[in-house]
């Protein structure tokens, strides 16, 4: 599509992504916006077909930002229903046992008095809601596909805006009979909102060199399934976390398992991406997890609702890239504001949307006409409770890497306990995730047990649970730079990983009269972006499909 | 010619549907809901009998609460110029759409009705031959192409034998089947634009329609879950499980 066809719309700032941090600037700006009384223009994109459908967490949700936001959130109606009312910590030990650790040894951050057992997802929907009674602009459906820059006079280079992707795009890149061409969306400010590994905000940092004084970014996937359990087993707002088995070696992770409302409750693993084992598969890892007795007792006799998965920028305070640039921010999980040591980036990715949003406005309001480098934006983080939330967890996954689990654990709880995060060194984490891959050769190989269809699952059945579906004739949204690496390289040197790291059964190597073939489903994708991040050769690059595709998440 | 389409609001497509913990129902709570496939392709037509010059103007109507203004919304993003929501929070079945249909018919006075064969959710195809009963218009139903040819518009209708075309006199109502046509995505510009369009909001006691149940809904059951196969080593043995296990030979 050449830019001279596009047709093009103006607006004061222009959101990336329906998900907290965006809403939440969203919402801010026209609260600032009403209270001056000033006219302003706001839109959000969003690539999934509706607000939330692409959101998938925990969650345990701190609602401090929520507090700052809306100060009447429980008269407006919020989602967060569920407070916690009880927190366990676990070390599973092997298949069967399990040591509880004792409240007191547990770092503070993992203690969740004051938090809610939410669905994200029905947050944002909430959250939507909000923005559109405030004037907001939404657009599901529509994904942002290319960064716009300025390209001549004194704004060259600055972000200039978004671009939407073309729509009715035939797989081999023909205009279908419904081909709608993608528009221009032109902003004084453009705010990068996408959640972790956003493909525009990938770009950006690259171009703007904004992580050249950060450490490396860290990843992990979480997997999360959603269940109906017997109502005699049912405690709402009792959390469940811990570490172990079924991870070995060094291999870090840790579980999640949340009695929400209605009698269902949340289950999930989140396993560190820098995990050396080819052979390790996230998902299966979770599946044979679910049969130990401290899930089992719990999800026997239920039954499965909802599947998903999702990568997680975890990196935090060391590896934060720089978040201004000329005519843009870079917020929320997209530049990786997730506090790992409370596992939770809600608040902070809400806090830095709002932060965002007022950067953006006082800057407005002053005359500014955009596409400047908004540093007043980062003063205003520094001098933040999110600022201070990020600083003081800064050696927690760092020294879980370093240490492990067991060590790593007593680090933090010195760290966070005694030292209230303010240990006077920091731990860096230097390595990139998908450079730690070992050869298979030298791995263990890992014989997972078979699902019984009961507790656990095959990858198939699991993504129909989260109606995931992408328009079938469409160019596939992963793009491989050298088409032969998978099988040439990949394959002998670590049996083609993307077969296992994949939780949606998205890639396959089959074999043929022909021979082995590299097989993309890409129908599959439930763009966790696993692929982007720990592919070894860097040759997967996640792109948007056709707007509206993905998975539809309900409740998660 | 004034065109009149009908529009549903349905849990999407994509969803897997949930039945309710308590058997009572289908579970809708924070599902995706979107416009029917059958009402969209309703739609379609009607906006390209517009283009086409045939029809002058494009009024959709849906029935139910307040969020159905979402799909009426998103109808009038694809070219329609205005909506008219009946609103009630009970789900009418297809007798009451059809009487608030038919009174809606005798105050605008359309050239043309279109809707949908059948919403993907109760699956009832029974609306628009409801409709053509109570108005007394000719109907043509499972549209796969329509022409209008002065005062008469051609259908042509997938039945089990093949295609039927059926003359029509206007008015008349047309039920749509899947491959009328294939509707056009919504573009950025149309959607902010379907904002300030005109939606009238009446209520059934504005068209002068009491709804009445005429069935109850006793229980929903999700499908038996379906059993794994197994692989057979031969033809021998697959004869034998036949006649021995599955005892139907």
């Amino acid at each position: 599509m050449s830019e001279a066809e596009r047709e093009s719309m103006e607006f004061d700032v222009v959101i990336v992504g329906a998900g907290p941090a965006g809403l939440s600037a969203a919402i801010r700006l026209m609260q600032q916006a009403q209270a001056a009384e000033q006219e302003l223009t706001v839109c959000v994109v969003e690539k999934g077909s509706e607000v939330g459908a692409h959101i998938l967490s925990g969650a345990v949700i701190e609602p401090r930002a929520l507090n700052e936001l809306f100060p009447d959130w429980r008269d407006l109606g919020a989602p967060l229903k569920t407070a916690v009312t009880e927190d366990q910590i676990y070390l599973l030990k092997d298949a069967d046992s399990a040591r509880r650790i004792p409240n007191a040894l547990a770092p503070k951050t993992m203690h969740n008095d004051g938090n809610y057992v939410a669905s994200l997802g029905n947050l944002c929907r909430w959250l939507g809601e909000r923005a559109e009674e405030l004037g907001v602009e939404i657009f599901p459906g529509f994904a942002a596909a290319e960064v716009l820059y300025h390209d001549d006079g004194p704004l060259k280079g600055s972000v200039k805006g978004i671009a939407t992707g073309d729509m009715g795009v035939t797989a081999s890149g023909e205009q279908g009979p419904n081909y709608m061409p993608g528009m221009e969306l032109h902003a004084k400010y453009t705010l990068f909102t996408e959640g972790c590994r956003g493909h525009l905000g990938k770009q950006l940092i690259e171009k703007f060199a904004l992580d050249q004084d950060a450490d490396p970014q860290h990843y992990g996937i979480g997997i999360k399934e959603l269940w109906d359990i017997d109502p005699s087993k049912h405690q709402p707002g009792l959390v469940l976390h811990g570490a172990g088995w079924p991870l070995e070696g060094d291999t870090n992770g840790g579980f999640f398992l949340y009695h929400a409302e209605d009698n269902q409750v949340v289950v999930g693993l989140i396993i560190d991406l820098n995990y050396s084992n080819p052979w390790l598969s996230p998902f299966d890892e979770f599946q044979r997890m679910k049969h130990h007795p401290l899930f089992r007792q719990y999800l026997e006799g239920g039954k499965r609702v909802s599947y998903g998965a999702r990568a997680i920028t975890k990196g935090g305070f060391n590896s934060l890239p720089k978040m201004t640039m000329p005519g843009a921010l870079l917020l929320g999980c997209d530049a990786g504001t997730l506090n790992f040591s409370k596992i939770k980036g809600t608040h902070t990715a809400m806090k830095s949307g709002m932060l965002g949003a007022e950067a953006v406005f006082e800057a407005l309001a002053a005359g500014d006409e955009g596409s400047k480098d908004l540093t007043a934006f980062t003063d205003k983080f520094k001098s933040s409770w999110l600022y201070d939330d990020l600083f003081r967890s800064r050696n927690f996954g760092p020294a879980m890497h370093k240490f492990g689990t067991l060590l790593g654990g007593a680090f933090n709880f010195v760290d966070q306990n005694i030292f209230g995060g303010k240990i006077p060194f920091t731990l860096h984490d230097t390595r990139r995730d998908y450079a730690e891959l070992k050869p298979a050769s030298e791995c263990k190989q890992i014989e997972y047990p078979k699902p019984d269809g009961k507790l656990s699952f095959d990858k198939l059945s699991s993504v129909f649970l989260s109606n995931t579906n992408h328009e079938e004739d469409q160019p596939c949204h992963l793009k491989l730079k050298d088409a032969s690496i998978p099988l040439s390289i990949n394959l002998p040197k670590w049996a083609e990983p993307a077969q296992r790291y994949c939780p949606a059964g998205v890639y396959e190597v089959v074999e043929d009269a022909q021979g082995k073939r590299f097989q993309i489903n890409a129908q599959n994708c439930v763009h966790c972006k696993t692929c982007d991040i720990k592919d070894p050769s860097q040759n997967i690059t996640w792109v948007t499909p056709e707007g509206g595709g993905g998975p539809t998440y309900p409740n998660m | 010619m004034k065109v009149l389409v009908t529009v549903k609001r349905v849990l999407d497509y994509n969803v897997k549907v949930r039945v309710k913990a308590d058997r009572s129902d289908v579970d809708l709570a924070n599902v995706k809901m979107a416009l029917n496939p059958f009402c969209e392709i309703a739609v379609e037509e009607a906006i390209r009998l517009k283009e086409a010059g045939v029809a002058t103007e494009v009024v959709v109507v849906s029935i139910g609460p307040k969020a159905v203004q979402e799909q009426i919304r998103t109808a009038l993003a694809l070219g329609a110029d205005r909506g008219i929501q009946i609103e009630t929070d009970t789900m009418p079945e297809s007798l009451s759409v059809a009487k608030l249909l038919a009174k809606v018919v005798e105050e605008e006075q359309p050239g043309l009705v279109i809707l949908g064969k059948q919403a993907i959710d109760s699956d009832n195809n029974q609306t628009g031959q409801m409709l053509a009963a109570l108005t007394g218009l000719a109907q043509g139903t499972f549209a796969s192409e329509v022409k209008v040819e002065g005062d008469e518009v051609l259908v042509t209708r997938e039945v089990d034998g093949g295609l039927q075309t059926v003359g029509l006199k206007l008015p008349a109502i047309v039920t749509t089947d899947l491959r009328l046509n294939e509707p056009r995505y919504a573009s950025l510009p149309n959607i902010m634009k379907a904002k300030k369009k005109p939606l009238d909001v009446k209520t059934p006691a504005d068209l002068g329609v009491e709804l009445r149940a005429h069935t109850e809904l006793l229980s929903v059951e999700p499908p038996a879950e379906r059993k794994g196969g197994i692989k057979v080593g031969s033809v021998a043995e697959l004869v034998e499980k036949l006649k021995n296990e599955a005892k139907v030979i």
